[in-house]
């Protein structure tokens, strides 16, 4: 009963932060200097008087503000996001046509980053809890000293340099080769050579986080009691690691999994625009350079409604991770 | 004092940190000493190599601008942005996490929900938005770094705060009748501070990195070189003149990682019962 009640607990909650986020946009176009229906027409909009006229009426600007803010909404909810004038389509036709190219490039720099991240990691602790290999320990953490100060969009093109200008490995732009017309197998190597370097222009931060976490969290649990109980109870130290530190040392990385989603989506923006990957980072790249706002603000809500959902499924995860949560019936 | 520096120089890395961010600092401090014409300004051939040519120590980019000098004042616009935004961060994230921490029940509810929500929306995109809405200035950059920096501090004072209103020094305080205010400014947060310090070490990393991305795509100051405006600028000669990539781009690398391992030197130093964590 209480998973039930947890579950639809955060659900609402989810709602909630989804229509925080509309009312948060809402707020800054009210904020911003000029006049809000030509902030949001943009540059381009902004000389068409009837574009202007037009969103004057469908957010209603001649009425009071916090009726506004309910047709906004209102809006929000019935997915419109209104026009993108550049492009002359729908805000949410846009983003609904690149948001799988972002998915595909965040699911993979994810997986890249977490079994990178937590190998390394277990790796470093391991070297230091079995007390020999302080030197693979200091080398893993100097890896991850460098990747956690280096700025992603310059990685990106650093690893263009190397992998594509120098060695020519690795095609440098886009998702796919331009004019081959592939299919079946073929076009999905093709993607997955494209898709290599924004992976690891993407994932090696990350990677860096999950290293330190991994391996504080498992010197923590190994000063734990019970560690030393099962030790000197005579378990193997590598059975020890495996079954009592390891176990115990997961929870703090799913939470980072969490909180990961969100940073990850500002990263793909400046990896998608590096590559010119067709996703929805790019998107709000163009939007930028073509000073179109109401896009611009699209995106932004879409982008946080997905880590939204995002978060919602670790909260799930961390059910299944944490059985204490199923019986006190919360998280944290 | 010297406790503090003892175990702060027990951490080689915290301390070669330090020497590093002193250089940059000093060349932030007389950039317009060493370099007196403005970055922006062509002052020489195009595309000079680095060490070609006396007095470009660096080379030229595309327009024959000085790197070197572009280098120098974008140290200037890092760790500018860099510190005042974490100033406005700390600020911000104490008082909610104090107020939250300390008063409990619905304020507390109240303020770790806004708190929440800012840690759940996409950092970046965030900054991004706000910059590009409320055009591209220094303290437009500096605000939207600060509103997207200061959940985690909340959070850490909010967690601090609890443990120290159990204290037995506290409950004297509230005791003897001493007024709340001077409870929370006397009492709680000089007891607080360790760890926010160390936070906004943390916070300075990330926010200098947050104003390169933006002054990469194109939302810096207009009126200030910056380094990540320098690696946005020379994409387009990737294959040309690779150096104009790699040279700002390793002095932002080169500060951050000085800042943190300044910080981690930090932790050490005034957290040392939590060495062991090294986190």
């Amino acid at each position: 009963m209480s998973f039930v009640r947890f579950l639809a607990g955060r659900l609402v909650k989810a709602v909630i932060v989804v229509l925080a986020i509309a009312a948060l946009n809402f707020v800054l176009v009210r904020l911003a200097p000029g006049d809000p229906a030509s902030v949001l027409a943009g540059e381009a909009g902004a000389t068409d008087p009837k574009f202007v006229d037009e969103l004057r009426a469908r957010f209603g600007l001649d009425k009071p503000v916090w009726e506004q803010l309910l047709i906004y909404l209102g809006q929000v909810v019935r997915l419109d996001l209104g026009f993108s004038y550049r492009n002359q389509v729908p805000v949410i036709a846009l983003i609904g046509e690149r948001l799988p190219a972002t998915l595909l490039l965040m699911t993979s720099g994810f997986l890249f980053s977490l079994v990178a991240g937590v190998g390394l990691g277990v790796l470093a602790a391991r070297a230091r809890f079995l007390e020999r290999g302080r030197f693979l320990d200091s080398v893993v953490m100097t890896i991850a000293l460098v990747f956690y100060a280096t700025p992603l969009f310059w990685l990106a093109l650093m690893l263009v340099i190397l992998f594509s200008v120098q060695l020519n490995w690795l095609p440098a732009f886009g998702m796919e080769s331009v004019g081959a017309n592939l299919t079946g197998v073929s076009r999905a190597v093709d993607i997955a050579r494209h898709l290599v370097l924004p992976t690891l222009a993407l994932g090696f931060f990350f990677m860096a986080v999950y290293v330190r976490l991994t391996r504080a969290a498992m010197l923590e649990v190994m000063n734990q009691d019970y560690v030393r109980t099962a030790l000197a109870k005579g378990l193997s130290p590598r059975e020890v690691l495996r079954k009592h530190v390891l176990r115990n040392a997961l929870l703090p990385i799913v939470t980072f999994a969490g909180v990961q989603l969100g940073q990850m989506a500002g990263g793909a923006v400046l990896v998608e625009t590096v590559f010119a990957w067709p996703g929805v980072g790019r998107l709000m790249f163009d939007a930028l350079l073509q000073r179109d706002y109401q896009l611009l603000l699209g995106v932004f809500l879409i982008t946080s409604g997905t880590v939204v959902v995002f978060n919602l499924l670790t909260d799930i995860v961390y059910l299944f991770v944490d059985p204490r949560i199923r019986v006190e019936g919360r998280a944290r | 004092m010297t406790s503090f520096w003892r175990r702060f120089s027990r951490n080689a890395g915290a301390v070669i940190g330090l020497a590093v961010l002193a250089v940059v600092i000093l060349v932030a401090l007389f950039a317009s000493l060493m370099f007196s014409t403005s970055p922006w300004q062509m002052v020489g051939p195009p595309l000079l190599l680095p060490f070609e040519e006396q007095g470009f120590a660096l080379g030229t980019d595309m327009l024959g601008r000085d790197i070197a000098a572009g280098l120098a004042h974008g140290a200037r616009v890092s760790l500018l942005v860099g510190v005042v935004s974490t100033g406005c961060a700390v600020v911000i994230g104490v008082a909610f996490g104090t107020l939250a921490g300390y008063f409990g029940g619905a304020v507390e509810h109240a303020l770790m929900s806004v708190t929440e929500f800012f840690q759940t929306i996409p950092q970046l995109a965030m900054a991004v938005v706000l910059v590009a809405i409320f055009t591209p200035t220094l303290e437009s950059i500096v605000i939207a770094i600060a509103l997207v920096s200061w959940p985690p501090v909340a959070r850490l004072v909010r967690a601090e705060v609890l443990s120290l209103r159990e204290r037995e020094f506290v409950e004297a305080a509230i005791v003897l009748g001493r007024p709340t205010r001077a409870i929370i400014f006397g009492e709680i947060l000089p007891n607080a501070i360790s760890p926010v310090i160390v936070a906004a070490s943390l916070i300075v990393a990330t926010a200098i990195l947050t104003e390169a991305a933006l002054s990469f795509l194109g939302l810096g100051d207009r009126n200030m070189m910056s380094w990540g405006f320098m690696v946005g600028a020379a994409r387009t000669m990737l294959r040309e003149a690779p150096w104009l990539t790699v040279l700002p781009g390793l002095a932002i690398l080169v500060t951050v990682l000085a800042v943190n391992l300044v910080g981690e030197g930090l932790n050490d130093a005034l957290n040392p019962r939590l060495k062991e964590r090294g986190d």
